[in-house]
This record gives C-alpha cells, sequence and structure tokens, in this order.
C-alpha cells in the first residue's frame, strides 16, 4: 500500500509540475510579443501618454519574471486580471486604474459553470451508450454489427464537429422541430429546461467522443477476451453470461476507465466549436470571442482553465490505470 | 410516437423469441446452426437491423415515389410519400459512391502492373472508395482554375441568387450554386475552397513532418541531453490541447499581422505545423530508438558517416511504413483543425476561399431546410466535402496498417 502511495504522490507532484510548465508557456507566448502590448490595445492613433499610462497601469514596464510571478500569485488567488474588452481605456487618461471593474474571473464563473454542465450531460449520454456497443462490438466481433459499427464510429470520427452538429440540427430542430437550435442559456432557469437547450450540442459532442470510446473500449476488450484466464473460465463449462460478467468484467474495468478520462480530454477540443455552432454560453465561446477580439487576459485564462482540465483527466486516466493493475502497483 | 416506439419494441422481442423457438423449423441448414448457436442478443440485433433497413427502404421509396406512389403502395407504406430529398440525397450518394469504389477496384484488377493489380485484388471496397475519391479531390485541387468558372474573388452584381439555376426560383442557370451575400459564385468557391483547404493542410503537414521526423531521428541518433531537452520540451507543448493552443498563439499572430490579414495564413501554417510536430517527433524518435540499436546501424556509425547520412540513407528507408500511415492520419488531423479554425474566423482569411468559412458563412441557410432544401444543402455541402476527404483517407489508413501488420483481426 505505501509503495502505491508513492507512486500517487509522484504522478500528483508530476501534474503540479507540468501545470507550473504550462502556465510559464502560456504567460511567456502572451509576453514575448514583438510589438507592444498597450500599443495593439489603442491601435495607431494612441498619444504617448495614454500608452504609458496603461503599461504602467497593467505593470508592463516591470521586469519579466516579477511580472509573471506576481501573475501566477493573483492566479492562484484566483484573480485573473482585469478583461481588456470590459475595461474602458478611453477613460484612463493618465490616471490610477478603477480595478474589481470587469474582472476576468467574474466573467468566467457562470460560463465555467455552463461548459461543466454541458460536458456533464454528454458524459452522462455518452458513457453509457459507447461502452454497450464497444462491448456487443467486441463480444460479436468481425460480425455484421461489427462493421457496421466500425464504419459508421470511422465516419464520425473523420468528420469536424460542425459537419455532425449542423446535421443534427437539419433533422432535430428543423425538419421535426423537438430541439432549440439556439442555447441562449441564462441564470435562474429551471433544470428541465436548461437541460433541453443542452441537449442538441450534448448530443452532437456524444457523436464526437462517443466514437472514440466505443472503439477503445472494443479493443481493449477484445484485447481481455484473448487472455488465458477467459479461455480457462470458457473451457471450465461457464456461461457466457458468467464469463463475462464475474471474469472479464473486474479486468476490464481499468482499460475502460482509462478509456472514459482519456476520452473525456479529448472532449475539451470539440467544446470550443460546438459551443460556437450553438451560441452555447460556456467558456469555449468565451475563449473564441476573446481571441477574435485579443482580449489577452481573458485568453490567458481560458486557456489556463482548459489546460488545468485536460491535465487533471489525463493525470486521473494515470492514477486509475495504477490503481487498478497489481503489476504497476506493484514495480519490481 | 411512444406508443409506436413501444409496439415496435414487443413485436420485436416477440419474433427475438420466435425466431430462436422455431429455429429447427428453418428449412435451410446454414442457417438453422447459425440460428441455434446464436445468443438471444444476437437475434435481437438481427430483429432491429432488419426493421432499420426495411423503414430505410420504405422511406426511400417514398421519397423517390413522391406522389405519384400507387394507393397500395400507400396503404402497406409506413411513411407514406415523402417530399424532403435529403434522405434520398444520402442514400443515393451512398450508392453512387459505392459503386464508384467497386468500379475503380474492378478495373485497377484489369488494369495497369502486375504489382497494382495484385495490390486491388486484395483490397476492400472501402480503401478502393478511399483511393479513388483522394485522386479526386487532387485532381480538382490541381487543375481548380480551369474547373472553376469563374474566379475565387470575382463579384457579380446578382447577389444571394439561389441554387438551382432556375430563375423562376431566383436562381441563374449562369450560377448553378447562386452566389453569396457579396455576389460570388458558389461553385467557383467550393472547388477553389478545396484547393484552398486541402493545399494548406498539405503544406502543412510536410511542414510538420519534416521538422517532426528530423528532430526525432536527431534525438534518437545523439540521445543523451539532447534527446531528454527536445523530449521535456514537446511533453510541455503536448499537455496543453491542441486546438486551445493553436487558438492562443493566432491571438498573438493576429496582433503581428496587424492590417496584413494574408500573412496570418502564414502564421497559421507555420503554427499548426509546429505543434503538430511534436506527435511526428514522438513516433519517429520511438522508431528512430529501435533501428540505432541495429548492427547494420553501428557499422554505417563506424565508417564515419555523416549525421545527413545516417539519418536520410539509413534511419529513413526502415522508418518509411509507420510514417507513411502516420502522415495519413496527420493530414486529417491537420484538415479538421484547419477548418475548425476557419470555421471559428481565426484560420485561412479572405478573399481565400475555404470550406471552414463556407460552411459558417451559408450556416443560417439550414433553417429554410423545408421550403428549399438545396439552399439548406449548401453549408452541409461544404462541411461534407471535409468529412468526404477524412473518411477517405482514414479508410485507406485502416487498410494499410492492416496491411503491413497483416492482422485480420
Amino acid at each position: 500500500m505505501h509503495t502505491v502511495l508513492g507512486i500517487i504522490a509522484k504522478r500528483l507532484l508530476l501534474g503540479v509540475v507540468t501545470m507550473f510548465m504550462v502556465s510559464v508557456l502560456i504567460f511567456c507566448a502572451v509576453n514575448l510579443l514583438p510589438g507592444d502590448f498597450a500599443q495593439a490595445i489603442l491601435g495607431q492613433g494612441a498619444t504617448p501618454e495614454a500608452v504609458e499610462a496603461i503599461r504602467r497601469d497593467l505593470g508592463l514596464n516591470e521586469p519579466f519574471v516579477q511580472r509573471y510571478l506576481s501573475w501566477l500569485m493573483a492566479v492562484l488567488q484566483g484573480d485573473f486580471g482585469t478583461s481588456f474588452a470590459e475595461a474602458n481605456f478611453s477613460s484612463y487618461g493618465g490616471a490610477t486604474a478603477t480595478s474589481n471593474f470587469g474582472s476576468v474571473a467574474q466573467k468566467l464563473a457562470p460560463r465555467f459553470y455552463n461548459t461543466i454542465f454541458l460536458a456533464g450531460v454528454t458524459a452522462a449520454v455518452a458513457v453509457p451508450i459507447s461502452l454497450f456497443i464497444g462491448i456487443l462490438a467486441a463480444l460479436y466481433r468481425n460480425s455484421i454489427f461489427d462493421r457496421m459499427a466500425n464504419i459508421t464510429t470511422l465516419s464520425s470520427i473523420s468528420s469536424p464537429e460542425f459537419f455532425l452538429a449542423y446535421i443534427l440540427i437539419l433533422i432535430l430542430a428543423v425538419l421535426n422541430p423537438l430541439l432549440p437550435s439556439l442555447s441562449n442559456i441564462y441564470d435562474g432557469m429551471e433544470f428541465s429546461e436548461r437541460l433541453q437547450k443542452t441537449l442538441l450540442p450534448a448530443l452532437t459532442l456524444t457523436l464526437v467522443v462517443a466514437a472514440h470510446m466505443m472503439r477503445m473500449t472494443r479493443a481493449a476488450i477484445i484485447n481481455l477476451l484473448a487472455s488465458p484466464f477467459i479461455e480457462m473460465a470458457r473451457l471450465k463449462g461457464l456461461s457466457p453470461f458468467r464469463v463475462i460478467i464475474f471474469h472479464a468484467f473486474p479486468n476490464a474495468l481499468a482499460p475502460i476507465i482509462n478509456v472514459v478520462a482519456l476520452n473525456l480530454a479529448f472532449l475539451i477540443t470539440g467544446v470550443v466549436v460546438v459551443e460556437v455552432v450553438f451560441v452555447y454560453p460556456g467558456i469555449g465561446q468565451l475563449f473564441v470571442d476573446s481571441v477574435k477580439i485579443r482580449d489577452i487576459p481573458v485568453v490567458q485564462a481560458c486557456c489556463l482553465v482548459f489546460a488545468a482540465a485536460y491535465i487533471l483527466l489525463n493525470l486521473t486516466a494515470d492514477i486509475m490505470a495504477i490503481l487498478s493493475n497489481p503489476r504497476l502497483r506493484h514495480p519490481k | 410516437m411512444v406508443s409506436t416506439m413501444l409496439t415496435w419494441f414487443v413485436m420485436a422481442i416477440v419474433a427475438t423469441v420466435g425466431a430462436k423457438k422455431f429455429a429447427p423449423a428453418v428449412p435451410n441448414e446454414r442457417i438453422q446452426t447459425r440460428l441455434r448457436d446464436m445468443g438471444y442478443v444476437a437475434v435481437f440485433g438481427y430483429v432491429v437491423m432488419i426493421t432499420m433497413i426495411v423503414l430505410s427502404v420504405d422511406y426511400y421509396i417514398g421519397y423517390s415515389l413522391g406522389d405519384s406512389m400507387p394507393g397500395w403502395l400507400q396503404a402497406i407504406s409506413f411513411f407514406g410519400p415523402q417530399k424532403l430529398p435529403f434522405y434520398g440525397w444520402l442514400i443515393n450518394g451512398i450508392i453512387m459512391f459505392g459503386a464508384a469504389g467497386w468500379l475503380f477496384r474492378l478495373i485497377g484488377r484489369r488494369v495497369g502492373t502486375e504489382w497494382t493489380k495484385k495490390m486491388f485484388r486484395q483490397m476492400p471496397v472501402t480503401a478502393s472508395f478511399g483511393i479513388l475519391t483522394i485522386i479526386i479531390y487532387a485532381i480538382m485541387s490541381i487543375f481548380a482554375e480551369m474547373i472553376a468558372p469563374y474566379g475565387q474573388a470575382e463579384i457579380f452584381d446578382k447577389i444571394n441568387l439561389l441554387p438551382g439555376g432556375d430563375p423562376a426560383l431566383g436562381g441563374d442557370p449562369a450560377h448553378p450554386l447562386g452566389t453569396d451575400q457579396i455576389g460570388r459564385d458558389l461553385l467557383s468557391r467550393l472547388i477553389y475552397g478545396g484547393q484552398n483547404t486541402v493545399g494548406i493542410a498539405f503544406a502543412t503537414t510536410c511542414l510538420a513532418f519534416f521538422i517532426g521526423t528530423t528532430l526525432g531521428f536527431l534525438a534518437a541518433t545523439i540521445g543523451g541531453w539532447f534527446d531528454q531537452l527536445l523530449s521535456r520540451i514537446v511533453d510541455m507543448l503536448m499537455a496543453i490541447p491542441q486546438l486551445i493552443f493553436a487558438l492562443l498563439l493566432m491571438t498573438i499572430a493576429t496582433a503581428w499581422a496587424g492590417s496584413e490579414r494574408a500573412l496570418l495564413t502564414i502564421y497559421m501554417v507555420v503554427i499548426i505545423a509546429v505543434l503538430d510536430s511534436t506527435r511526428v517527433f514522438r513516433l519517429s524518435r520511438a522508431v528512430g530508438m529501435n533501428i540505432v540499436v541495429m548492427d547494420f546501424f553501428e557499422a554505417a556509425k563506424l565508417r564515419g558517416e555523416n549525421m545527413a547520412y545516417l539519418i536520410f540513407r539509413e534511419i529513413l528507408p526502415n522508418a518509411y511504413a509507420p510514417l507513411l500511415a502516420e502522415f495519413g492520419l496527420r493530414f486529417c488531423f491537420v484538415f479538421l483543425t484547419i477548418a475548425a479554425l476557419s470555421f471559428l474566423g481565426v484560420g485561412i482569411q479572405p478573399p481565400l476561399a475555404d470550406w471552414g468559412t463556407m460552411v459558417k458563412d451559408l450556416s443560417q441557410f439550414i433553417n429554410f431546410a423545408a421550403f428549399s432544401p438545396l439552399t439548406a444543402a449548401l453549408p452541409l455541402l461544404a462541411a461534407g466535402a471535409i468529412a468526404l476527404l477524412t473518411v477517405a483517407v482514414n479508410f485507406v489508413v485502416e487498410w494499410m496498417l492492416n496491411q503491413s501488420s497483416g492482422l485480420k483481426e
């Protein structure tokens, strides 16, 4: 047991280090810009005084390392800075900054909740379906079901997310008006209504993720069914049902949990495009909007959030794999 | 709706149990034994599949006959006559593409050298369809200037022409797919869009491979601190989801490019190539590691060959097969990333036509599906063009991987 804790602690530490490096990377990428930041915001007609004022307010005149450290400290306390789009720079004119106005954290919080909700609905739909189909395809492999499932999933993996999204809109929103094609979600909405408006983007994401998950589950189960202990159980004369539930399933749990965690990490990229298609008020939408208007603090914050989620999910997959595999649990 | 599904479900279970119970009565011996050995779940699966096939055929007949459907057929048909053509187009498309792939394979088996004939004989239809599609896309992209009726930025004074070319319905025979909101011919833009999107994706993949394989093989050959350094950098780059990182860097690139929007396309190529080369690096490093421990490589090293010789004459020829398959997969990935970036509005910049931007611009037309199916099909056409190419490449790659590993699994 001791070694397990040690390994997990090591992985967690590695995760923290990765997160730290990622924050450095994001900060460097944004701050090693060749042009001047303040200049870029104000445009060409800016007076030198105004540029100087913004630089002072944003602390752009301080040395690089110090700027990074103060930024990191602020981020750790949940303060992601001030959104450029919300702060009104024309009112500066050399005066001190009015802080606590248009803070990024304020902007991010409700959208973060929305995105988590979308991801949760997607996972609730995608995980059972893909596990079920994946196990079936593995059990009846090389049958006509397996081939059909293979071709369908390959096509759905290869299609861009927006193609699937528009096809679903066409079928479920335009031709048969069952679900709304735009998800205008606001605070204080009832759960059922929120669910109904989230369902179409969630279904699109399901199509994207379930295909991967199903293929990986199928591969994992096929791998498992070839192992000697399954053959032994069969030769003992156990019923196929018993073989699957009592012999295959406990051993399949490890790869399956791994597959689920990896694919939820994969969801992150899908979220951005799908949220834009359905005008879903989540982080992805905010991210793309901020990219277009070059609202750097928001872009930085979104990037950090996405990267953190990605690293966390990959870490979970790793730790689960260790916990459920005795050979990794007791390394030689 | 719910009661129909419930009825069907009960009927399906009855059919499943019935099929198992009356299996010994089946006259055909092969079907009889298969039915006997099959589990209930599998029989149920077949019942589901047969229902779906029957329903699809029923709908397709309803679509193709339309109002001219005879009365007795309408009485037994589940869906009845259909007006909307989308499903019919889909089925027609699948039949056409399937037939084209099959014919292509048939021709390939007769024509050509002994080697290609042998290749075509072992090929599944999906792979031959994939190869045919890739060839067609390549021709369309290379000769876009000759095929497209107009230029990609050419503006006509008739704006918002509807597709179909029927003047009574707001079309124009000169513009079969209509024009967009500032009067550019959509057919030409679709063809040029292929040239730009496919061409840029191909160039990006090549660049990513050049960077990735060179560094990967160098890391494998030199090893030590060089390998460690590169690997850690790659680990760090891969810790951020690719599309997210690309968007972050594109923000900076927009600041960099300033008012010169054309530069942005070049920045995008470089950014995606660098981000994508991380995966190529991993693969080529792993492949290279296996090669540098072999005797022939040791011999070449002792002969005193220089680094370029070692990499391009010793490692590369032995790493072709996995790299080629990876090239196909990477191309798909890059292609989809570029399409997604363009769709989000930060990828390929106007006036260049491209499919991602076209989907975004035309996406509102999808709401007219009930009145003008052709108009609604426009955004799907551009998006489908992206999907078709990636599906084709994936089919070919899967076949190649199966070939090289000898897996029949």
